[in-house]
């Protein structure tokens, strides 16, 4: 038999995801492909609603179903099919393996607990399939269990920057500002040393003072802890100062992705190129695309072929037959636009 | 937090003053003459009057409020005009089994409604939930009293399980006074037969007065625990793997409380001032029947003495709620 290859961190193939909703089912995710591997902080942008988030949540499965329904494709996990799982073994992956953080630190912790209890139980949690997790053996008692995950609390809670780590354990949460709210969340999501970090929109209910701060200390964190990211995010500066590759979303569909550095400097998709146009505009709303008519697609009943095209300069008769399949320009660097192709193809 | 419970002591002062100067008005103010019925059907004018007069009633009755305020001072809750016994024995005798009777109800309610609203959330259109919709329906369309006479018919007349009525039979030794509770009393002696005696008396009662607490109860934590289970912070605490077993008993059931403990409050003293068709049906000897009687011939001291006493437990019940609330809200306490 041929060598096995490790299978990739996270490998989701042809994901489509519709929503159920008043008025029909809406095809919000449609086709999405995505690998990150360890080392690699991939970020996920595009326009307001075009399915990051439920990208993101599909991952640790926190989407409903019902009103979703995963119509089609898999979410790998190091190989092993998410979507699949029983409930217990998706419990076992949460936190463990897959961190979670979220947009608004003011509302995703608790306010009725300290959140050293918070930590320690999630600690705890993490902890009971994985002991080393807590520097423990398999056996240890459960009170050893706690003293353990209260340290590596306070340690965690160290390594994110909170001054006063042992004493602020027993802080409630509204004692804590924003940012060293969301540092909290961070030491939360990490404490478990998950391989893989979704982190939706970690900086954006955050002061302009405080997000590059925590922006830097998740990236330390990443890379000492060698995990993969899927960093979800509206703005195109925190991409190219973080991120090592870009994944870009226009109405469920992953149009480009490639490395950073190719793609923010060699746009092949033109609604990358309009929202690069759009970046350094200072009191442009966000989702404000600058240059770029129309607004995104009706989800009930989307257009055929490919979903930009009605707002796209360049599109012609067979953009709107089929969805454009994903051309390689090479070093992973891929677009899904036809006009690449014919380009490619010149060339 | 000592901050916290002194501003809600100050707030209680004017509350119960102005409680006071309400009922006394009202009691004092109703048209009829308590003083003519309670001389008896031959009284003369004359008799009346003097009848009157040997309660200081011929004073104006701004004068007659100022000596009833003085007297509460001093625990002095007025005398009935028909027994001419001091109210303050009547309650010292009746309110320690209202008490019971309304503790035990609500010990009941709180106990089983909470657990339940938290599952029919949790199994929202599941059995669980259904089975609690069809409760609280069917304990808030039962009448108290039908429902007692239910229990009785089961558990007294056919079942011989429970006794018909009554508080304590005569022709047993009670515990020791010393709450007045005879459940408690019986525990504090270690006199178990008593204790299994009473219990028995109270359960029925206790039911009965419990069902409309309990569903309140129930579909307020089911609505409350509902709207937690939305909250963002419930999302993380399942994207960082706890067990929905945790999620549910431990982090959402604490904020879901905090929600219904208003509701447990008003009860309370809801249930107070609604002990007496429970009382008259088990002849629960409580304030209830004794303000009913009081209230039918215009005894005006019993009625101005037992409101004020359900009024006092009433504002108390609300306070410690407030500090209830400001233990399980840590927002509350650390401000
Ligand atoms: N619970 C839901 N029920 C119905 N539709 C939903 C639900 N959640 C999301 N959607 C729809 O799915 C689409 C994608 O939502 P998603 O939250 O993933 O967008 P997003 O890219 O994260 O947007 P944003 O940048 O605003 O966070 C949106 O059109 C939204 O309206
Ligand atoms: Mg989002």
């Amino acid at each position: 038999m041929a060598s096995q290859t490790v299978p990739p961190l996270l490998d989701i193939r042809d994901l489509h995801l519709t929503m159920k909703s008043f008025d029909g089912e809406a095809h919000v995710l449609n086709g999405i492909d995505l690998t990150v591997n360890r080392g690699e902080i991939w970020g996920l942008v595009g326009e307001t609603g075009c399915g990051k988030s439920l990208t993101g949540l599909s991952i640790s499965r926190l989407v409903s179903t019902p009103p979703a329904r995963y119509a089609r494709g898999e979410i790998r996990f190091e190989g092993e099919d998410v979507l699949k799982l029983s409930e217990s073994a998706m419990q076992r992956l949460r936190g463990r393996h897959i961190g979670m953080i979220f947009q608004d630190p003011t509302t995703n912790l608790n306010p009725s607990f300290r959140i050293g209890e918070q930590l320690v139980d999630v600690a705890l949690a993490a902890g009971r399939h994985s002991p080393e997790i807590l520097g423990l053996e398999a056996r240890a008692s459960s009170s050893a269990r706690r003293m353990a995950a209260r340290a590596l609390a306070e340690t965690m809670l160290d390594k994110v920057g909170i001054p006063n780590a042992a004493q602020r354990l027993d802080d409630y949460p509204h004692q804590f500002s924003g940012g060293m709210r969301q540092r909290v969340l961070i030491a939360m999501a990490l404490i478990g040393r998950p391989a893989l970090l979704v982190a939706d929109e970690p900086t954006t209910a955050l002061d302009v003072s405080v997000q590059a701060q925590v922006l830097r200390l998740l990236t330390g964190m990443v890379q000492e802890y060698a995990m993969g990211v899927l960093l979800i995010t509206h703005n195109l500066g925190v991409v190219a100062e973080t991120c090592s590759h870009v994944a870009v979303m226009y109405a469920g569909n992953i149009v480009e992705r490639g490395p950073v550095a190719s793609v923010l400097a060699a746009p092949a998709h033109p609604y990358t190129t309009a929202l690069l146009a759009a970046i350094p505009t200072r009191g442009v709303k966000r989702g404000d695309l600058k240059g770029l008519a129309g607004t995104v697609p009706n989800l009930i009943q989307p257009p055929p072929g490919c979903r930009f095209a009605p707002r796209c300069a360049l599109a012609g008769p067979d953009c709107r037959a089929d969805v454009p399949p994903m051309i390689e320009l090479g070093a992973g660097h891929g677009a899904a636009c036809l006009r690449v192709a014919s380009q490619t193809e010149a060339a | 937090m000592l901050h916290f419970i002194l501003r809600r002591l100050v707030l209680i002062v004017p509350v119960l003053f102005g409680l006071t100067a309400l009922v006394f008005a009202i009691a004092r103010l109703l048209p009829g003459d308590p003083v003519a019925l309670a001389a008896g059907p031959n009284a003369t004018p004359a008799e009346i009057a003097a009848y009157g007069k040997e309660f200081g009633l011929d004073r104006p009755l701004i004068v007659q409020y100022g000596a009833y305020l003085s007297g509460l001072m001093k625990g002095d809750f007025g005398v009935s005009i028909y027994t001419r016994r001091p109210v303050i024995e009547d309650l010292r005798a009746y309110l320690p089994a209202t008490l019971e009777l309304v503790f035990a109800a609500m010990f009941l309610a709180i106990a089983i409604g909470i657990p339940a609203g938290l599952a029919a959330a949790a199994w929202r259109d599941k059995w669980p939930d259904y089975l609690s919709r069809v409760v609280a329906l069917g304990s808030i369309s039962m009448p108290r009293f039908f429902l007692g006479l239910l229990l009785q018919l089961l558990f007294a007349m056919w079942l011989g399980w429970l006794p018909l009525g009554g508080r304590f039979p005569i022709t047993e030794d009670p515990p020791a006074l010393v709450t007045g509770f005879l459940t408690l009393d019986a525990l504090i002696a270690r006199d178990f037969t008593a204790f299994s005696i009473a219990c028995q008396h109270l359960v029925m009662p206790a039911i009965a007065m419990s069902l409309s607490p309990l569903a309140t109860i129930m579909r307020m934590m089911r609505a409350s625990t509902l709207e937690v289970m939305q909250q963002d912070y419930v999302l993380t605490e399942r994207a960082l793997g706890l067990s929905s077993r945790l999620i549910m008993l431990k982090y959402v059931s604490r904020n879901a409380i905090s929600a219904t403990l208003t509701v447990i409050g008003l009860y309370f003293g809801w249930l107070l001032g609604g002990t007496v068709l429970v009382e008259t049906i088990f002849d629960w000897p409580g304030l209830g029947l004794y303000a009913t009687k009081a209230v039918v011939t215009q005894d005006f001291m019993p009625v101005i003495g037992v409101t004020l006493v359900i009024g006092t437990l009433f504002v108390f019940a609300n306070f410690a709620v407030d500090l209830l609330y400001g233990v399980i809200n840590p927002k509350v306490r650390t401000e």
